[in-house]
């Protein structure tokens, strides 16, 4: 068991997510970051997508009832194991009784708080994310707050020792981006100016900006004819852009279908920087290739499964 | 007209119209069957809309020409499907007005109708799901009469309790958990569309038919009762 024993800004369990049920409206949710929240999981010896708790810029105080291996990855939020600095991309013996205590986000937003076994929270249609809005999977369908007591799950097999990743091995984690992005599905109702200063201008994130969305500003991006389509499909990543010009990128909340015109998708080895990204924060947009994004998402998986092997020692350490 | 449009490395949508419509949406459903039913399915995952399909898949195991060619071919054979009755039609009770429908009366002055008239065209049709969206279980529904088109609220309510049925903008919908929205509230039913506990979490599936029945008021809290006794089982008309 693990008790948040003082709420940061806002912290949930979230896993790779619900995908499934989106034909009945249902968001997949799931890890903003997929890779550090992975990371987090692999430097504790657990399958990549065990349940986790995403941490939001103030990290909060936490108290382990067990003793457990646990690690951090994603942004720095300053955190200390009894008063003894814990960097993010590190695992940790936690004993029982152990306190880890976080300030807030030097860099980035979004942290990882991975323990052996992972959380024990009940599987909810095939996941432990929550999807907070309509209260589903979790921790009670919600946010975690002060008191909470998360269970650990049991863990089969020797546990990794505890380690810190090589700066070789770390992700980047906030101060802006680029992002890659594949032009459509509504590509054609936008004007070339248009389509040139999406991939010109750079876009500050506004302070609207959550688990379902990122509202941008930055120059108007120029379309023909109104924003609006008949209600349309919608994926975590999807630019839409409605009549003022002004993108929202959609992120791991997103509703399951929109009403607005989308001129592009952020690649999904990219969405953990958008993650990452925070109020203020610039982001440009690159186009890509689908051969890229592939093979994006090739490099990503090798990556995380070269280091689960050398996390096991079976491979050569860096 | 068949167009195949990318969403992201991991997504494409097919495109069988350009309107909300019976027979395109029949086309979406009949692809999506299609698709769910060929052997093996590449691990695909379908979300219909109303004139368009999201087919998702990993364009690792599944390179991203082969499945458009595959996706094309099924969608040409497609051809005309014919606008079949739905295979069932969900009864769901809707207690209107009063408490439960705020906005009954504002929607009547806005059609130049009687309350009454109101609810005697909005519970006549057999509607049809033509997809699940905005929030978990919510349908989007055809077969609105067009005498009930009426503007969207100006100021959209942040919250709106579960169950709520509401006219906006020439559609109609029940909110399955509450949330924010803009439609005109003109009643509420007493069942949970969606309940993640439940055997069946979604109450409807996209290509249902639903039909309102109005109930009196006091009868609320004894309709509630009894179908969560039933744990979720439905109505549905013979």
């Amino acid at each position: 068991m693990i008790t948040l024993v003082k709420a940061g800004l806002l912290a949930s369990v979230q896993d790779l997510g619900r995908p499934g049920f989106r034909d009945s409206g249902m968001p997949v949710a799931g890890a903003m970051d997929r890779q550090a929240m992975a990371c987090a999981n692999l430097l504790v010896g657990n399958d990549p997508g065990a349940a986790t708790v995403e941490l939001t810029l103030v990290g909060g105080a936490w108290r382990f009832e067990e003793e457990v291996l646990a690690a951090v990855a994603g942004a720095d939020l300053g955190g200390s194991l009894d008063g003894a600095p814990v960097g993010p991309w590190s695992s940790f013996l936690a004993r029982t009784g152990s306190q880890l205590v976080f300030k807030s986000a030097r860099t980035g937003v979004r942290a990882y708080l991975a323990v052996r076994g992972g959380l024990d929270v009940p599987v909810v249609l095939g996941s432990r994310s929550t999807y907070a809005r309509a209260g589903v999977g979790g921790f009670k369908g919600r946010v975690l707050a002060s008191g909470d007591r998360l269970p650990v799950g049991r863990a089969a097999g020797r546990a990794p020792a505890p380690r810190v990743l090589s700066p070789g091995e770390v992700l980047p984690s906030g101060g802006g981006a680029t992002l890659r992005v594949l032009l459509g599905p509504q590509d054609d109702r936008f004007t070339a100016e248009g389509i040139a200063t999406f991939f010109s201008g750079e876009y500050r994130v506004t302070p609207q900006n959550d688990r379902m969305g990122y509202r941008l500003e930055g120059p108007p991006i120029g379309m023909h004819g109104p924003a609006d389509i008949i209600t349309d499909p919608l994926v975590p990543g999807a630019v839409q852009v409605p009549g003022s010009g002004q993108p929202i990128v959609m992120a791991a909340d997103a509703q399951t279908t929109g009403g607005y015109i989308k001129i592009a998708t952020v690649i999904g080895p990219d969405l953990r920087l958008l993650g990452q990204a925070r109020s203020g924060d610039l982001l440009r947009f690159t186009r890509t290739t689908q051969a890229e994004a592939v093979r994006a998402l090739r490099e990503e998986r090798a990556g995380l499964a070269a280091l689960a092997r050398r996390i096991a020692g079976r491979g050569p350490q860096e | 007209m068949v167009r195949i449009l990318a969403q992201g490395e991991g997504g494409i949508v097919v495109e069988l119209g350009d309107a909300i419509d019976d027979a395109v949406n029949a086309r979406v459903h009949a692809l999506a069957a299609a698709i769910r039913a060929r052997p093996g399915g590449d691990g695909l995952e379908v979300v219909p809309s109303y004139r368009s399909l999201l087919i998702l898949h990993d364009p690792v195991r599944t390179p991203r020409a082969g499945l458009v060619r595959r996706v094309r071919a099924l969608a040409e054979r497609l051809g005309e499907t014919p606008v079949v009755d739905p295979h069932r039609v969900v009864r769901l009770p809707v207690c209107y007005g009063g408490g439960h429908g705020p906005d009954l009366d504002d929607v009547a002055a806005l059609a130049g109708l009687s309350a009454e008239a109101v609810v005697a065209l909005h519970a006549a049709p057999v509607y049809r799901v033509h997809l699940l969206g905005f929030t978990p279980g919510f349908p989007y529904l055809g077969g609105l009469d067009p005498k009930l088109t009426v503007p969207r609220l100006e100021v959209p309510r942040s919250r709106i309790p579960a169950g709520s049925v509401a006219i906006g903008g020439g559609q109609t919908g029940v909110y399955p958990i509450e949330s924010p929205g803009g439609w005109r509230l003109v009643g509420r039913t007493p069942l949970k569309l969606f309940d993640p506990l439940r055997l069946r979490p979604f109450l409807l599936a996209a290509g249902d038919g639903l039909r309102f029945v109005p109930i009196p008021p006091e009868s609320f809290e004894e309709a509630a009762r009894r179908f969560e006794a039933g744990d979720g089982s439905l109505e549905l008309e013979p």
